[in-house]
């Protein structure tokens, strides 16, 4: 619209509005309300569904539907703030293509693997999904069965699924996929702490003097923080930031110290600045001796590959996270080898670079915060790399007080408050306990009301083993919720898609739209999202966060903890359990899984009464009782009293949050350290009490080059990553058209000199491929990303580009998460 | 226009739990497993005037190319044009004067840290059509 243009209209309805006033006829529409609000739209907090900053918003809602968002002043993350996504959340739940209905493939009026998706009601899909994991239990029993979950449900919705999965189906074949996102930075908290998550909190991010980014593109990835940051960097004296990473990126931006380091050798610079505290007499020695034990871990532990991958056979130790006590003066000599000279070499960082990074750590007047994401956790040594980064901070004792953090990241909502402290994982139970442990299974048992030996004490299929066992058929009935892993698990050509299509399996996929992981299953459930349920998240500074229902679902869309909790009556125990267990525990004969976990006394336990009014409650209405309430009243008994305390259920409805744990009503900002953590006793200053002597571990760990490097034929490093405009898959990002047009498709980031090489100018159609297949796309030598000569970049958001068909499914040993950030490639014309 | 999309979609939505056959489309157009389709240009076209806003606290979005703007440690470029100090003689719109308070909600004369980086926020649009049609209507259109 032109300017005239818009005057014009402007004036045209101006004299009609005139006209109509002095005639006294009312104008439809309400033109002199518009000018005058009268207040229509009604707000109420919520979480934002992105990113793992846990940034609180307004949703506006009017007749039933949400008509704008904005940043809540009141939230203490983000003071009213937010970045192109938050502000674009109105827009995430009305794509056209909004799943309203299920759809199962058939031929001819019945299931067929190969067939075309059709419409079903929710009792036959029901029926079908049921029968298909009847059978499965029935010939290959609970580890037959499988649940691939997520960082984005609720915790009450990762609660009832795990609960339904290693209770009901007595299987701990469920995982998240934060499995690819932060496994390896809860192995490193686990090895080094002995309890998940950090001590510090983004209150660090005012007080710190030196900010040090560790793979972590903070500027695209977590923008309000990163705005604080950059808040402390522009207004503080003599603060600085430090970024490290495999290119150059957005947040070199505001760099005083860009680092391009050659990929892995991060190992080599945390052993570098360890070196460097020891030898200028940096090292804090009184707390070193008071807090601290000292390790090594075992070495050459192969790459998390299959079992009869070359590769894996060839490793010493496989698999092996064994420590071994050393004592300091090993450790010194340990870090001796990593000089500044040695370590400026492999990395390729200038030696006056690094110094000046390690100086920051050796300073005792300086406070330092380091963050990481990505870059340290999809890493073939990430559980490595994240205790290297503690021992630093542990070293100088520059920990657990304000401006002095280290400080993990996550990527998903609640990644933290869901998949981490709920415990979906294949090894977890609520509140860092876990199946390996007797004590821990029985305490879960006691709580959950269930027969002793309920809970299987094997380790379940992680992330990327459960594609690998349904490619090889071992694990053949399948449900996928709230995560699009087709497009977000590696070497998809090998094992995700072939596993999805094994005729041996069938496949239920959970989704709000038709991702590319809804396209390749059997069966599509259509779910309700964010606002269209109630609903609690944690973000990656322990704060636990809820939201109220505030619209309905489209459709016939249900939210993920209707379709668990009504997928469990469709099961007798004896169907679930077996005949021969369920004769252990006669009282529960005859029962259906519904009525044993959810009907417990503890789920139903509060009336509907409870719910407050005004807002709708879906899930809650359905079942007949407050279900969200009884749920997470269940799940905080885990961790009451158990370092890991929430408040009562209602308070974090009045709340924007409040950072676990929670004691006598009081959140704690920074563990372990006496005055602000209550669980630390008086007159011990700092207490590391996830071990019994409440002392943390430094772990050594030395530099070991990755699994697949760049050779003759494959003669790229290759590193996949993401953008500020989308989130993650792009599932609802680019279903928004402001967000799409801001960044309509992948690129490929090169090096103008090895796009030269190859003739290929900027735009261009390439093909890039690996030893596993091939994707096209364009090649892009500017814009924000500036890779060096060697390297490519690419962003997965895009499902028109598959960007996994292309990474290797090398894990780190321990945690088993991927490292999407190195394999080899090549690029080519198209 | 947007009433006849809501009476569409509240049809729809009506006409849901009967079986009408949704039609399954992927924002891919081919199957997981065939060969990538890329079909759009990296032609980021200016857009021509300002953008209606969605809602009041949307940020505007950019009319015009910022693939040459420096953001830095020592320039923001968009400050040139957009700050208080410049919008007038540059004919550009000022920044929100919400950009001007700082995260305690001090008033300050110059662009609040937190405010620093633009691109947060802020984004230019590419001329190309949405992958799907989105069926968000604004409150003011009653």
């Amino acid at each position: 619209m032109t300017t005239s243009e818009s005057r014009r209209t402007f004036l045209k309805a101006s004299a009609a509005a005139a006209t109509a006033s002095a005639a006294g006829i009312p104008l439809a529409g309400g033109q002199a309300n518009a000018q005058i609000g009268i207040p229509d739209i009604s707000w109420d907090k919520a979480p934002c569904r992105f990113c793992g900053t846990g940034c609180t918003v307004l949703v506006g809602t009017k007749n039933g539907r949400v008509v704008a968002t904005q940043g809540d002043p009141k939230a203490e993350v983000n003071r009213g703030l937010n970045c192109v996504k938050g502000y674009f959340l109105s827009k995430i739940m009305y794509g056209e293509d909004r799943l309203t209905q299920p759809m199962l493939r058939m031929r001819d009026g019945k299931y067929a693997k190969d067939g075309e998706f059709e419409p079903i009601s929710w009792d036959d899909a029901f029926d079908i999904m049921a029968e298909k994991w009847k059978e499965t239990l029935k010939n290959k029993g609970p580890e037959g069965v499988g649940m691939f979950g997520s960082g984005q449900w609720t915790v009450w919705e990762g609660y009832a699924a795990s609960k339904l999965m290693k209770a009901g189906f007595r299987s701990n074949n469920i995982d998240p996929n934060a499995r690819h996102c932060m496994a390896s930075a809860v192995v490193g908290f686990m090895r080094t702490f002995g309890i998940d998550e950090p001590m510090g909190c983004y209150d660090d991010l005012e007080a710190a003097d030196t900010f040090v980014l560790w793979g972590s593109n903070m500027a695209e990835m977590h923008p309000i923080l990163w705005s604080r940051l950059t808040d402390t960097r522009l207004t503080k004296e003599g603060s600085e930031v430090h970024v490290l990473s495999t290119f150059e990126h957005r947040s070199f931006e505001l760099a005083d110290n860009g680092m391009v380091f050659n990929p892995q050798t991060d190992l080599a610079i945390l052993n570098y600045i360890a070196n460097h505290i020891i030898q200028t007499g940096a090292v804090n020695e009184e707390f070193l001796s008071k807090h601290v034990n000292i390790t090594k871990t075992d070495t050459d532990i192969g790459f998390g590959l299959r079992d009869d991958n070359p590769l894996q056979e060839a490793a010493a130790n496989p698999n092996s996270g064994k420590l071994t006590e050393i004592s300091f003066d090993e450790y010194a000599e340990s870090v001796k080898p990593y000089t500044l000279e040695y370590t400026a070499e492999l990395s390729g960082v200038p030696a006056e670079k690094l110094e000046h990074l390690a100086k920051q750590y050796a300073d005792p007047n300086r406070k330092v915060m380091s963050l990481w994401t990505m870059g340290f956790n999809q890493h073939t040594r990430g559980s490595w790399v994240n205790s290297l980064m503690y021992n630093v901070h542990l070293l100088t004792g520059k920990i657990s007080e304000p401006g002095n953090s280290p400080f993990s990241l996550t990527g998903q909502p609640s990644a933290c408050g869901t998949a981490r402290e709920v415990g979906t994982f294949a090894h977890r139970l609520p509140a860092d306990y876990v199946v390996t442990n007797p004590e821990h299974r029985a305490k879960a048992e006691k709580i959950w009301k269930v027969p002793a030996g309920t809970i299987p004490e094997k380790v379940g299929f992680h992330a990327v083993q459960q594609n690998r066992m349904l490619n090889d058929g071992v694990l053949n009935a399948y449900w996928v919720q709230c995560t699009n892993n087709m497009q977000a698990a590696p070497n998809m050509n090998q094992e995700g898609w072939p596993g999805y299509r094994n005729p041996d399996n069938f496949i239920t996929v959970s989704d709000p739209y038709p991702t590319v992981t809804a396209m390749s299953a059997d069966l599509i459930l259509p779910t309700a999202m964010w606002v269209e349920k109630e609903g609690c998240y944690g973000n990656a500074e322990r704060r636990t966060q809820m939201w109220r229902q505030q619209v309905h679902a489209p459709g016939d869309a249900k939210s993920d903890l209707w379709q668990l909790m009504e997928f469990s009556k469709r099961f007798t125990v004896e169907e679930a359990w077996g005949e021969d267990f369920v004769a252990t525990a006669p009282e529960m004969a005859g029962k259906t899984l519904y009525e044993v976990l959810y009907n417990n006394g503890n789920v139903d336990k509060f009336p509907l009464s409870e719910i407050q009014p005004g807002h709708p409650n879906d899930d809650a209405n359905h079942f007949g009782f407050y279900v969200q309430k009884g749920l997470f009243e269940e799940y905080a008994e885990f961790g009451r009293g158990h370092g890991h305390d929430l408040a009562p259920f209602e308070r974090y409805h009045e709340e924007r949050g409040l950072r676990w744990p929670v004691v006598d009503g009081k959140e704690t900002l920074w563990r372990y350290r006496e005055g602000s953590d209550p669980y630390v006793e008086a007159g011990s200053e700092v207490q590391f009490y996830g071990f019994p002597d409440k002392k943390a571990k430094i772990i050594f760990a030395p530099y070991e080059a990755p699994p697949e490097m760049p050779d003759e034929e494959y003669d790229l490093w290759f590193c996949t990553g993401r953008v500020l405009e989308h989130w993650h898959s792009g599932s609802m990002t680019r279903r928004v058209p402001e967000l799409h047009r801001s960044f309509p498709l992948a690129v490929i980031y090169m090096h103008p000199e090895d796009a030269a090489a190859r003739d290929l100018r900027h735009g261009q159609e390439i093909k890039v491929s690996t030893r596993r297949g091939e994707v096209t796309s364009r090649v892009s030598t500017k814009g924000r990303n500036k890779v060096p000569k060697g390297l490519i970049f690419m962003p997965w958001f895009d499902e028109g580009q598959l960007t996994n068909k292309l990474t290797l499914d090398a894990t780190c040993p321990l945690s088993k998460q991927t490292d999407f950030k190195k394999c080899a490639c090549k690029v080519e014309r198209v | 226009m947007n009433k006849i999309v809501a009476t569409a979609a509240a049809l729809l939505i009506a006409l849901g739990s009967i079986a009408i056959a949704q039609e399954l489309r992927d924002l891919r157009g081919t199957p997981p497993d065939a060969p990538s389709v890329v079909n759009m240009s990296l032609q980021w076209e200016g857009r021509e005037g300002r953008m209606v806003r969605n809602y009041r606290q949307q940020p505007p979005l950019i009319p015009h190319s910022i693939t040459q703007y420096q953001i830095d440690l020592r320039t923001n470029q968009c400050l040139s044009c957009h700050d208080w100090t410049k919008a007038g003689e540059r004919n550009a719109p000022t920044l929100s004067m919400t950009h001007y308070l700082d995260r305690d909600g001090t008033e300050l004369d110059h662009i609040a840290g937190t405010r620093y980086f633009c691109n947060q926020c802020h984004v230019p649009q590419a001329d190309t059509e949405p992958l799907v049609t989105n069926l968000f209507q604004p409150s003011s259109t009653d």
